[in-house]
């Protein structure tokens, strides 16, 4: 049975110096919803004190991006409390909800979103939806507004999708063009290669120009993290156990992936599986050959053949820089490109408010975080905003979208900047 | 009067209903600062206007309801806590008002501003905020003020009630008063507002406060001193003081603080010797070029072994690292740190530090010494674990008698955190009856049906030091 962090939450000296870094206490403007109050609040649970349902708001409306691990002088473990209170949360409601919801909750997190035919058929759906026009028609008959408004703010903002056909072209081995500097396994992740799959494409592109031997291994499966944060954490250790047998077989340097998320989940399998002997070791081996592809292309040289001449900003992915702790490579990497005027985005640490499904399920206190973001957007007038995850970049387009932005700015991942400025293709 | 009828008045006063807090969780959310005990007050307030706080303050006084103004909850003395429950009034989301004058060289501020945020404002104008608690990137204005904080620049500027020439102030009747102004001289009537600065919010709610700013220096200069003797380095701070240099930071690092940081981040530090001082000095960089010089000479007199100066500003920012670690060193292996600033005169800095080594054998605690030596301000901090009972004891006993060593030398029970509710039994033995009774008639006039932060500063009758969870 789950059982909430207690002992954890007695390294907390209740000394604050994590208010201001928590966007939900910035926006929501009460203890209730800061670290130090749902440490708090996680202690008074496991004290009696307070009821898992009270505990249940608090949590849910946390946002996960940890930037409160950063400025925590003591090293409180935030995210292990966190996670344990989801777990609790999740395993005290599914005793009390219906058995069809709870298959229905378990089929999305369990089957749908780790299958990639199923999320591939939805992205060649998003991909026709596109292509076909029915995008332009939809939004022309304001079809679109029986959509419920969260849903609706991101029909607007979808990456033109590669279709089925482009993608399912993708092989399983990219020889290095040179004489191999690195042996990558590279992690394609499942809703990014759904809806930025060219991202990967171009990844995969960049490594090999840039000297590594890639392979895409067919045995991988989604990375675990948005089951995590929903609690799902039995979930979560079955995924990572498929992905740490499925790289194991291989003789790899790194295991390389785009996506700040995923990345952030992979390099904490090891702590899944803390108390557990038989995959505490192989969790730690897994977890440490998993890097950001950032790392690994500022290793080597990259040859550029175009100047970009944009004025960019660049919105940090939270789980990138607070778990995966990559502050600098994707910046400096970011910075080598020629041409660019790089202009840093004041209290870029904070987060975008996109955090997994955080915006989709909390849609009015995402939106209130992405405020936040786009004032701080407006004092440097970017031509550009750079991300490295799937989520901030829809978010971030999504704030450009609603300041009206969207013929000035323009939001790419890095891997496309980098693509372009190498004249890689996508 | 129960929660329901007393949010339906509040909701009267208050513009936002959003600014009334009344769910459990809430409640819990505000039931803790930085110090110890959990109290649950009945409702909590964000007032972000003078004639809310004004209103409230009537409708408590008329129903005898206890207020426990609050600011971002960093205090180490107990001072927000609504130990009678009733209202707490989070001050904190009040921060819209920040006005540099940089003619006057004075900050408008509203209680609800970090602290840190004012001098990052004053910089802007080649002005800085002096007052520098380690907690200033969260603490508010209002929360310094009513506990006259100080921190390391201390030493050369002094504290918060040294920056604070006008107030506006809400009494615990619900009048609105402006005490002092803009004018560094001032000496009509009785100095209301050095008597509201460090009242602990007893007294009343600050509102409003206009601050002195201070030139910011051209140019800082640090260094580092290692003695193998603990009472030499407090021989050395006195010695820096006497021969005409004032530093604007000299901190001290004992050995159990050396070796705490040591182990947790390698930093190349002394692991064997008893004491190190960080010495950092500002002001003009020929002059103090020259100073650091004598402030080496005066170290190595003092039997300092070791003595290293930064040439760069990553060299400096290098020797300060060991101390920003102190604080997750020293927790590794026990949670609790208590976090005492009993203070004496420089004088009696080497009689302090035997004190506290004895205290420590005596009682068996975790003891460390680190902080702002130069004034006389040590932070005698003791390490251990809140649910270890016998231990807890024996914490307390040692506090004890840290307070009486501080007083019998001359000095003070608390140099910058407040009395709150942890001191509060050692305020006769400090002040002696009459004192503290004079205080009290003040406390009486001000508030005469005790409605403001009851419970704070002056002692109940039998009350001894607790550091359990009550």
């Amino acid at each position: 049975m789950a059982e909430l962090a207690y002992e954890e939450t007695f390294d907390c000296v209740q000394c604050g110096y994590c208010l201001p870094a928590c966007p939900t206490y910035l926006t929501m403007g009460k203890e209730t919803h800061s670290p130090r109050g749902r440490i708090n609040l996680v202690k008074m649970a496991a004290e009696g004190h307070i009821s898992y349902s009270e505990l249940e708001g608090p949590i849910n409306l946390c946002l996960g991006c940890r930037a409160c691990e950063v400025v925590c002088p003591t090293n409180v473990q935030y995210g292990k409390i966190l996670e344990s209170a989801k777990e609790v949360i999740q395993e005290d409601k599914k005793k009390r909800i219906t058995k069809r919801a709870k298959l229905f909750q378990e089929f999305v997190f369990d089957k749908a979103i780790p299958n990639k035919k199923m999320l591939h058929t939805a992205g060649g759906g998003i991909a026709l939806y596109q292509k076909s026009g029915l995008q332009k028609v939809a939004r022309k008959t304001k079809a679109l507004n029986i959509l419920p408004e969260n849903l609706r703010a991101f029909e607007k903002v979808l990456p033109n999708v590669e279709g089925l056909i482009e993608r399912n072209k993708r092989g399983e081995h990219y020889p290095a063009e040179l004489k191999p500097a690195f042996r990558i396994g590279f992690f394609t992740g499942c809703v990014m290669d759904t809806m930025f799959s060219s991202i990967n494409t171009q990844s995969i592109k960049l490594l090999q120009r840039a000297g590594c031997d890639v392979t895409v291994i067919k045995e991988q499966t989604c990375c675990g993290a948005l089951q995590n944060h929903s609690g799902e954490t039995e979930i979560t250790k079955k995924l990572a156990k498929e992905n740490i047998r499925a790289f194991e077989k291989y003789e790899f340097d790194y295991i390389v992936n785009s996506i700040g998320g995923c990345g952030a989940q992979l390099v904490e399998y090891d702590k899944l599986f803390e108390n557990d002997a038989e995959w505490a070791d192989r969790a730690k081996r897994f977890a440490e050959k998993n890097v950001d592809i950032s790392v690994i292309l500022g290793q080597l040289r990259l040859e550029f053949e175009k100047e970009m001449n944009k004025v960019v900003t660049y919105q940090p992915s939270c789980h990138m820089s607070n778990v995966q702790k990559r502050v600098n490579e994707p910046l400096n990497l970011l910075k080598s490109i020629p041409g660019i005027t790089y202009l840093e985005l004041p209290n870029k640490d904070m987060c975008c408010g996109s955090a997994g499904i955080y915006n989709i399920v909390n849609y009015e206190e995402s939106m209130d975080v992405l405020d936040e973001k786009m004032k701080h957007v407006g004092k440097v007038s970017p031509e550009m905003i750079v991300t490295t995850n799937p989520g901030c970049h829809l978010q971030m387009k999504l704030g450009v979208e609603k300041e009206g932005l969207s013929d000035r700015i323009e939001v790419v991942h890095i891997v496309e900047l980098l693509a372009e400025a190498c004249g890689v293709g996508k | 009067m129960n929660q329901e009828r007393l949010a339906g008045l509040l909701k009267n006063i208050v513009v936002e209903e959003k600014r009334i807090l009344t769910d459990k969780v809430d409640l819990y959310s505000y039931s803790f600062d930085a110090s110890f005990g959990v109290h649950l007050p009945d409702i909590v307030v964000q007032p972000k206007q003078t004639n809310e706080v004004a209103a409230i303050m009537k409708l408590a006084n008329e129903q005898a309801i206890p207020v426990y103004p609050r600011g971002q909850g960093t205090s180490l003395s107990g001072g927000p806590l609504p130990v009678n429950g009733g209202i707490v009034l989070d001050l904190s989301k009040w921060d819209e008002k920040l006005d540099v004058d940089h003619e006057d060289m004075v900050a408008v501020v509203s209680p609800g501003v970090l602290t840190a945020d004012i001098n990052d404002a004053a910089l802007k104008f080649g002005l800085i905020y002096p007052p520098d608690p380690s907690s200033s990137n969260v603490s508010t204005i209002g929360g310094n003020l009513a506990e006259n904080s100080g921190g390391p620049r201390g030493l050369k500027y002094g504290v918060t009630k040294d920056y604070v020439i006008g107030l506006e102030v809400v009494t615990p009747e619900g009048e609105i008063i402006r005490t002092g102004g803009r004018t560094v001289k001032n000496v009509t009537g009785y100095d209301l507002t050095k008597l509201i600065v460090g009242s602990e919010g007893t007294l009343g709610i600050i509102t409003e406060a206009t601050l002195r700013l201070f030139p910011k220096p051209q140019a800082t200069k640090t260094m580092m001193a290692v003695f193998d003797d603990i009472v030499d380095s407090g021989r050395a701070i006195t010695r820096i003081l006497s021969s005409g240099i004032l530093p604007s930071k000299l901190e001290i690092m004992d050995n159990g603080t050396i070796v705490a940081v040591e182990e947790y981040e390698p930093l190349g530090l002394p692991t064997d010797a008893e004491a190190l001082l960080l010495i950092e000095l500002d002001g003009h960089p020929v002059a103090i070029e020259d100073e650091i010089q004598r402030v080496e000479t005066v170290c190595k007199e003092s039997a300092a072994r070791d003595v290293r100066v930064a040439n760069t500003s990553e060299e400096a920012a290098e020797l300060w690292r060991a101390r920003k670690l102190v604080s997750p060193a020293i927790v590794r292996e026990k949670p609790t740190k208590i976090s005492e600033d009993a203070t004496v005169p420089r004088s009696q800095i080497p009689a302090m530090f035997k004190r506290l080594r004895e205290i420590r054998e005596k009682f068996k605690v975790d003891l460390v010494v680190f902080g702002h030596a130069g004034d006389g301000n040590l932070h005698p901090n003791i390490i251990a674990d809140k649910r270890d009972e016998e231990e807890m004891r024996r914490v307390e006993q040692a506090v004890e008698e840290i307070f009486e060593a501080a007083i019998e030398l001359g000095g003070t029970l608390s140099g910058e955190h407040g009395i709150g509710t942890l001191k509060a039994p050692f305020m006769e033995m400090e002040l002696g009856e009459v004192g503290l009774d004079m205080m009290k008639r003040i406390k009486e006039s001000w508030d005469p049906n005790n409605i403001l932060n009851p419970g704070k500063i002056f002692p109940k009758p039998g009350q001894r030091l607790v550091l359990t969870n009550g």
